[in-house]
Parts: C-alpha cells; sequence; structure tokens
C-alpha cells in the first residue's frame, strides 16, 4: 500500500511540468525514431535470439563465468568473481591503495551505482569521477539518475548551467553546445590525470574472455585507454558463451536504447592492449553476482536476467512518463527496475514502485530480451500479497464482488441514491469506494435489471450452434444493451446465446491486487459453470475477462499450487474466443453480411491493453468496421492505455486521470465522430471521460456498431 | 588521374549510413590520390607546426619512410611520433582502419596499438583511411573475420561522438571528436 510520502511524491512528480513534458515528447519522439532504427531488422527474430542466447547463460552461470574466468585470465586479465557487493568494493580500494591511486575515472557503470561504490570510494579519500555527461551532472547536483539512459533527463538546460556554474565554475549560460563543450574541456584533464579507469560492460563474453562497452560520447574509450589501470564491473547477467553471441545484442541494443543504428563507439575488450608508456595495461575484470544466482533460480524470475538495460521498458511506459525514475524505481527505474529492485535490493522495497505498474504490456511488446515485464510485476504484487496478507478493505471489497447479487445491487443502490445528479445516463458522483473514480470522468448508471436477468427475456431462435456468454461485472451490471447486442448478431449467424447463471467475477480484480487465493477460487468457479453447458463458444465481449478465461485461469490455479484443475482450465481455455474475432470469423465464412448503403462514418479505434497485446486481436475490428463502410483515422498513441486499468483508478487516480486526459485529446484531434473500442472498461473511462469534457464523440464498444451494420 | 572507383551497393550503404550519423564520406582510388587528399583537408584545416595545429598521424601501411618525409615536407606541423601530451593538444589526428560495416556506417579496426586509439579519440577532427575492400555488410560479417586473439582491444567507430543528455539535444563532439571524415581507398589492401 502507498503511504503518503510516496502518493505526495508521485503528486510532485506530476505536477512538474519540466519532468512530464521532457519524458513526455521523448516517449513521443522515441516510439517514431525506434520504428525507423528497426525498419531493416526483424525485431522478433533478434528478441528471440537474444532471449535464448542469455537465457541458456542464466541456466549455469557458475560454468559460465568459469569459463569466461579462464579465458579471461589466460590472455592476461585478472578477474575477480564474487556474490558479495562488499567485497567489490574492498577489491577496488585495496586495488587503489596498492597502486597508490588517487584519482579514478568512470564511464557509466549501472553495477557500480547498484553498490554505491562512488561513495565508498569517495569516503576513502579517493576522487572519482563520472564522465558520462548526464551522470556527471546529477552527481554535481547530487542527485540519483531519472531514467536508465538519459540519466538527467528531468533537468533543464538552465538547470544544469545553474549546476555547473555553482559547483564547477561561475557564469555558465543555458546553451547546449557551449554546456557540452564546458564539459569537455573540465573532463579533458581529469582523464589526462588520472590513475585508474572504472567502467561496465554491456556484454562478457565466456568463450573469450572479452567484454563489450559502448558508449557514444566516447568516454569508454578514455577510461579504458587512458589510465594505466582499468576495473570493469560486470553483473554476471552480462555473460554470453560465444563471440558471435555479441552481434544479436549489439544489433538491438542501440535501436532500442536510443534509436542509433550503432552506437557511435563500441570497444571490445580481449585483454592488456599497451598502455601509452608501452607498458601493459592492468585490466581486472569483477564478475559480480549480488543476488543474480538467487534469480537465476527463481523459475519465474529468471528471464529478468535478459535484460540487456536498453531502457525501452521506460520509454513506452504510460506512467513512467508521467513521474519519472525518481518516483518510479530506484537506481534501476521504470517496469525492469522495479523488478531489479526487489531482488538487488529486497522485496518489500519494490512494493510501493509496483504498484505504480498499470499492466498495460506496452513494455513487454517492445523489449528486445523477451522480457515479461508486465507478468513479472504481477508476480511481485503476488508474493507482496502473500508476505504481507491482503488488507482487510481489498477482503471486504472482494467478498463483495463474488457476490454477483449482493454486488449489483449495491451498486445499483448508490447509482440511484444519486439519482437526481445523473444526466444522459451518467452519475456525476458516486459514494463509496468508488467515490475517488469520479474526479476525472463520469461513471455509467448502474442498470436496474442485470444483463443475467435481461437475457432471458430474449427470444431467441433454436439453432444448432450454442455460446456461453460470459458478462463481466461491466456488460453484466452497466451495460447489459453491449449483452442484448451480442447476442442479436450471433443470432443472425445462427448462433444461440446462453448466460450461464453461477458465473462469477472474472477474476481480475483480485489477480491484478496480488489476491491470487481469490482469483483460484473465482477461476474454479467460473470454469464449473462454463463447462456445465454443451457449447461451442465461450465468448465474451471483454478483453480482460477474455485474458482470464483463456490464459489466468490456469496460471492462478496453478499459482497457488490447484495443479489438478489446470487441465479442465485449459479445457474452457480452448472454448474461449473475442466477439469481435468470432463475428470476423461468421463474416468470413458467409454466415453473417453488412447492410448494404450504410452511410459511411469515420471512426478512430482505441485499442485496449489485453485486446491487442494479449489477444492480438486489434486488427480484427478495424478490418470489419471498414468492410461496413466505415473510414478509419487513426489517432495518435491508438494502443496507448487509456488510464483505466481496472482498480488502478481507484488507487492511483492521480495517474489514471493525466493518463486518460492525453487519450480524450487524441481522440478529439482526429475529428472522427465515432470512437470504437472492444473493453467495457475502456468504454467506461473514456465515454465518462469525454462526458465530463462535454465532448460530443460517440463511444461504442464494436459490438453496438456490428449490431447496427450487421443485415 | 582517371581511375575508375569501384563501386557497389555495398559502398553506397555505407556512404548513406555514415553520413547519416554526421560523417563525411570520401572515395578515391589510388594511395597516391588519398594522400593528396589528405594534405588539401589538413590545409583546409589550418594546420601547422604549433602543438595546437598540429595532425597527429598514427602508424599504418600508409606511412613509408618516404611517405612521411613528402608528407612532413608539404604540411608542416604533421607528427608521426604520436605521443599522449602531443595528441592531446593536436588538432586533427588521423588513422587507418581494417574494415567498414555498411549497414550501419561504422569504422572497425582492431586497435591493440594505442597511438590509433589516441589520434581518433582526443582531437576534434579524426580521419579515417580505409581500404575500401574491407567494407562488409554487418556486424556478424565483421565477427566471423576479426577474432579476439588477434585483437586485445577492437575500436568501433560510428559518426562522430555525441551526446543526447541534455534536454534530449543531439550535440556532438563531447569526449570524442566532433568531425569525423571517412576516405575509402580502393588501392589499400585489407590488413588480416
Ligand atoms: S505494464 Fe505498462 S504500466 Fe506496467 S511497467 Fe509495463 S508499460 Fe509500465
Ligand atoms: S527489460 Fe527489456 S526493455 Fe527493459 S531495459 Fe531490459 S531489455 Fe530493455
Amino acid at each position: 500500500m502507498s503511504s503518503p510520502d510516496f502518493k505526495q511524491r508521485i503528486i510532485d512528480a506530476i505536477s512538474n511540468p519540466t519532468l512530464t513534458g521532457a519524458l513526455g515528447r521523448f516517449s513521443v519522439a522515441y516510439r517514431t525514431a525506434r520504428a525507423k532504427a528497426y525498419e531493416e531488422t526483424d525485431f522478433e527474430a533478434v528478441r528471440d535470439q537474444i532471449a535464448t542466447i542469455k537465457s541458456a547463460s542464466a541456466d549455469h552461470f557458475d560454468e559460465v563465468a568459469g569459463r569466461f574466468q579462464q579465458a579471461a585470465e589466460a590472455r592476461g586479465t585478472k578477474v575477480f568473481r564474487t556474490s558479495d557487493p562488499q567485497a567489490v568494493k574492498d577489491y577496488i580500494l585495496n586495488l587503489s591503495r596498492e597502486r597508490g591511486v588517487k584519482s579514478i575515472v568512470k564511464s557509466k557503470s549501472m553495477a557500480s551505482e547498484e553498490i554505491h561504490l562512488n561513495q565508498y570510494l569517495i569516503d576513502a579519500g579517493i576522487a572519482v569521477q563520472e564522465t558520462d555527461l548526464g551522470e556527471w551532472i546529477i552527481a554535481l547536483a547530487g542527485q540519483t539518475p531519472s531514467h536508465m539512459v538519459l540519466p538527467a533527463i528531468h533537468m533543464t538546460k538552465e538547470e544544469v548551467a545553474d549546476v555547473f556554474s555553482n559547483k564547477v565554475e561561475e557564469g555558465q549560460m543555458p546553451d547546449i553546445p557551449k554546456l557540452v563543450k564546458f564539459a569537455r574541456a573540465k573532463l579533458r584533464p581529469v582523464f589526462l590525470g588520472a590513475d585508474m579507469g572504472i567502467s561496465g560492460a554491456n556484454i562478457a563474453v565466456a568463450e573469450t574472455g572479452s567484454i563489450v562497452i559502448v558508449t557514444n560520447e566516447g568516454n569508454a574509450r578514455l577510461v579504458t585507454t587512458l589510465p594505466k589501470i582499468h576495473v570493469a564491473i560486470v553483473g554476471l547477467e552480462k555473460l554470453v558463451e560465444k563471440f558471435q553471441d555479441i552481434a544479436p545484442i549489439l544489433t538491438a541494443l542501440p535501436k532500442s536504447a536510443t534509436a542509433q543504428l550503432m552506437t557511435s563507439y563500441v570497444s571490445i575488450i580481449s585483454g592488456p592492449a599497451p598502455n601509452t608508456d608501452g607498458s601493459p595495461k592492468e585490466l581486472h575484470i569483477i564478475l559480480m553476482d549480488n543476488r543474480r544466482n538467487d534469480m537465476a533460480h527463481d523459475p519465474k524470475f529468471k528471464q529478468a536476467l535478459q535484460c540487456i538495460r536498453c531502457a525501452s521498458c521506460l520509454n513506452v511506459c504510460p506512467v513512467f512518463r508521467l513521474v519519472g525514475g525518481h518516483v518510479f524505481g530506484k537506481i534501476y527505474t521504470g517496469g525492469i527496475g522495479t523488478i531489479l529492485t526487489a531482488w538487488f535490493d529486497a522485496l518489500k522495497q519494490s512494493d510501493e514502485i509496483q504498484s505504480l505498474c498499470i499492466q498495460c504490456g506496452n513494455c513487454n511488446e517492445v523489449c528486445p530480451s523477451k522480457i515479461d515485464i508486465a507478468g513479472l510485476i504481477l508476480e511481485l504484487r503476488r508474493r507482496l500479497a502473500v508476505e504481507q496478507g491482503q488488507p482487510l478493505i481489498q477482503k471486504a471489497i472482494f467478498s463483495v464482488v463474488n457476490n454477483r447479487r449482493v454486488f449489483h445491487s449495491m451498486l445499483r443502490a448508490a447509482s440511484i441514491g444519486q439519482a437526481p445528479f445523473a444526466r444522459e445516463g451518467y452519475i456525476r458522483h458516486l459514494p463509496l469506494f468508488l467515490s475517488d473514480l469520479t474526479k476525472s470522468r463520469s461513471l455509467p448508471a448502474i442498470a436496474a435489471e442485470p444483463f443475467r436477468d435481461r437475457i432471458k427475456k430474449i427470444k431467441q431462435p433454436k439453432c444448432a450452434e450454442r455460446a456461453a456468454f460470459y458478462g463481466g461485472c461491466l456488460v453484466d451490471f452497466a451495460y447489459p444493451e453491449m449483452g442484448e447486442a451480442l447476442v442479436k448478431v450471433l443470432n443472425k449467424a445462427g448462433i444461440e446465446v446462453t448466460f450461464p447463471e453461477g458465473q462469477t467475477c472474472c477474476g481480475a480484480p483480485a489477480r491484478y491486487s496480488g489476491a491470487y487465493e481469490v482469483a483460484a477460487q473465482n477461476a474454479a468457479d467460473n470454469i464449473q459453470a462454463l463447462l456445465a453447458e454443451d457449447v461451442k463458444y465461450v465468448v465474451s465481449a471483454c478483453p480482460t475477462c477474455t485474458v482470464a478465461l483463456k490464459q489466468d485461469f490456469a496460471d492462478s490455479l496453478d499459482a497457488v499450487g490447484r495443479k489438478n484443475e489446470v487441465d479442465t482450465a485449459n479445457k474452457l481455455a480452448a472454448k474461449v474466443i473475442d466477439f469481435t474475432s468470432l463475428v470476423e470469423q461468421l463474416v468470413q465464412a458467409g454466415r453473417l453480411k453488412f447492410k448494404a448503403g450504410t452511410p459511411p462514418v469515420k471512426f478512430t479505434y482505441h485499442d485496449s491493453c489485453h485486446y491487442k497485446r494479449t489477444l492480438h486481436a486489434d486488427q480484427s475490428p478495424r478490418r470489419l468496421m471498414q468492410q461496413a463502410g466505415h473510414e478509419l483515422v487513426e489517432m495518435e498513441e491508438h494502443d496507448m492505455c487509456c488510464g483505466m486499468g481496472g482498480s488502478y483508478t481507484l488507487k492511483m487516480p492521480e495517474i489514471s486521470a493525466p493518463i486518460l486526459e492525453r487519450k480524450l485529446v487524441n481522440i478529439e484531434n482526429t475529428g472522427a465522430p465515432l470512437l470504437l473500442i472492444d473493453c467495457p472498461g475502456c468504454v467506461m473511462q473514456i465515454r465518462g471521460g469525454l462526458d465530463k469534457r462535454g465532448s460530443h464523440v460517440q463511444v461504442q464498444h464494436s459490438v453496438e456498431r456490428l449490431a447496427e451494420c450487421i443485415e | 588521374m582517371n581511375s575508375v572507383l569501384q563501386s557497389s551497393p555495398l559502398i553506397d550503404k555505407f556512404k548513406l549510413r555514415l553520413e547519416a550519423v554526421g560523417g563525411r564520406f570520401e572515395h578515391v582510388s589510388g594511395k597516391e590520390e588519398a594522400l593528396a587528399l589528405v594534405l588539401d583537408l589538413l590545409r583546409q584545416e589550418g594546420v601547422a607546426d604549433t602543438a595546437e595545429d598540429a595532425a597527429v598521424w598514427a602508424d599504418g601501411s600508409l606511412l613509408t619512410a618516404e611517405n612521411k618525409e613528402r608528407l612532413a615536407a608539404a604540411v608542416p606541423g604533421i607528427r608521426f611520433d604520436v605521443t599522449r601530451a602531443q595528441v592531446a593538444k593536436a588538432k586533427v589526428g588521423i588513422s587507418q582502419l581494417e574494415w567498414g560495416l555498411a549497414n550501419t556506417g561504422t569504422l572497425v579496426q582492431a586497435a591493440d596499438a594505442v597511438d590509433t586509439r589516441l589520434v581518433s579519440s582526443l582531437p576534434m577532427l579524426h580521419i579515417a583511411l580505409a581500404p575500401t575492400a574491407g567494407v562488409l555488410p554487418d556486424l556478424p560479417a565483421v565477427l566471423e573475420k576479426v577474432h579476439p586473439e588477434k585483437a586485445a582491444y577492437l575500436a568501433f567507430i560510428t559518426g562522430p561522438s555525441r551526446t543526447s543528455d541534455i534536454e534530449r539535444v543531439l550535440t556532438i563532439g563531447v569526449h570524442g571528436p566532433e568531425r569525423l571524415i571517412v576516405i575509402l581507398v580502393d588501392e589499400l589492401e585489407v590488413a588480416l
């Protein structure tokens, strides 16, 4: 649970226009630039290669590290392996003392930040200089990095000029090229006078004992060339087995990190090269574990070791771009930072940070190492919930949510109680735990009669084929008309729709809060209800529910040890399909036709997170609507989360609101009078938001539009 | 001299990619032309016989004893004794590199000799000479050619030194050269 202090930091970050402006603009530019950088590269193939290579190393770190050591030592490198961060610091300090090192230059090394090396050496009386421009700026400013690749992205040139003027030399002007030249001029003598260079490494090759270091500024070349001693601190996860394994990583890293085809400078160092005075370089490589081996032995978290620290998961994250790395992370930031903090620091250190994740899945889509970042954050949430127990208030909410009749009456009571404030079907303010929801958007009125009762009154033709409809709370209670539209369309294709009464909450709210026991029970209840019917399909119009039925049921049951129920979960999963995909199949089979002469309407489409990134169904509605004669106008960031995220709106209204705001602007900018969506949750969020703005854009679920367009 | 330049889609791509990262592309046929071009460039840069205006030229196959003599006579200020102090002050660094990567506009060098690293890191302008035949399609191709057995320090250079650390504004010439001129020379042989 978030402390008031954490909430305050979120609010401070969101209300800092420099931060949100810089991160916001970057996220927009990054998206295009990244796509361009990958134009000639098969991203899927490369990320598969990276995942395979790195996962193979993590399978046997000790052995690979041993081979690295052997190969490197054979070439004259000194290798020190340790699992203890303190031992790393002692090693470097001892070496510095033995060699009389007074001044150290560093190129970027996150591993050194992880163990707070600089302060340790400075306390011991050694001058330590960060030479990466961004790192230098934040070190001078006494701050920590706000982004893994762009550490000073939160600062303006004016702030940088002030820092330089106050800490280095009076009178610096906020002129970027001049500030850069100033840094060059000031750091050059430090490079030339340094006794030791410390670097990180992006890759370590066991076969040859090589390390690979990439920088754009060229500082790593100087750090590894000018001082007579070079120490590289390398996390175990940097290990790969073969020299050729460098290729895919070096192909993806610059593209994902900075949208470059190649970083300006890459150094592959495979042993001591001569110093400037002809003596051989003294090269030390420290292979640091710090819980990486423990991580490798955790079947779920092992994949996080595939990370190549490109930070693209930060750049595409709707939350990160609002709050930045000072709130979202510690040394390592954003989605992956949350995971690494939990391991390198401590699980409970990730408690507040993990709650920032809205589970949109954007990060997974771009990760060049193919890490299920969103899934791992959820797993952290689950482990935290197990460790800390479920908060009472949450327990109370779930017990209501799981009893469908009670839940409906309660929502309905709330809805009617506020009837005087209702306008055009919306409620202005809801009491109870839902009150926070209404700050930035209106809520739907709760139907007097839930869909589970309304379907009984629909006259359906007797058909040979039957489908069970899984409603989910929103269709059942708030938008029964979507359910009616669904029945209408499927009936036309000769499919009769049943609504198994025993169905309950899909378990997503519990699962996304880490309450897996509750989610697993929801799964079991639903499986029983839905498999009891003799139907060909189990269809849903809510992507979150569809994902729950298709994937999460099995996973939740498995996670809580109810392994013998996983088979039936899979049996159910095989029948599950989302409504719009089913319609597309039926249209292709000639079982459904579009009305001729529908007046063409311009529409824009919002991609719901689960619909696009888990179900990959995002093109079906676009194709269908165009076949129906509608014209698609894509909005900017059409696949960016709308800020709903289930109960996220409740827990993080401060973040959800600006995410929604941005979505609404993008919708309105298209000028299209119609917005289609395949998720009732997004419909609720966006319809409510548009209503509150007094917008006239019509928001429909695809099911409603299809019911109008199909013959 | 009217010799025909070795052209290929690979070279075109290399040029395109090099220019896209802010490098300047030159292409000559013979070694003599290459040396003449370098001399021209050095004159344009105002290279002269003071520490600050000097050009330091790291050892390579083009620098035969005879050539060194001619070059030094042509442009006073060219230095072949590459010391750290010398390079730290100099205006221009010149070196020979072995390979190019067409799809990224990158130059690659087995840079064990510290001179070659110094002249390509410290001065504001780096003039890089490379054999046309050394241009390979991509990274995997060059990793096939070079093995750590033969190179303790393998250096890849793609355009000038750059940063976007302040307000994400691309700015060149941070810790390394601000300008990079690549001269592909057909007559140069690929050293292995
Ligand atoms: S799932 Fe979405 S919110 Fe969570 S870390 Fe990834 S991009 Fe950010
Ligand atoms: S988790 Fe993936 S996207 Fe994020 S930094 Fe690591 S490699 Fe990059």
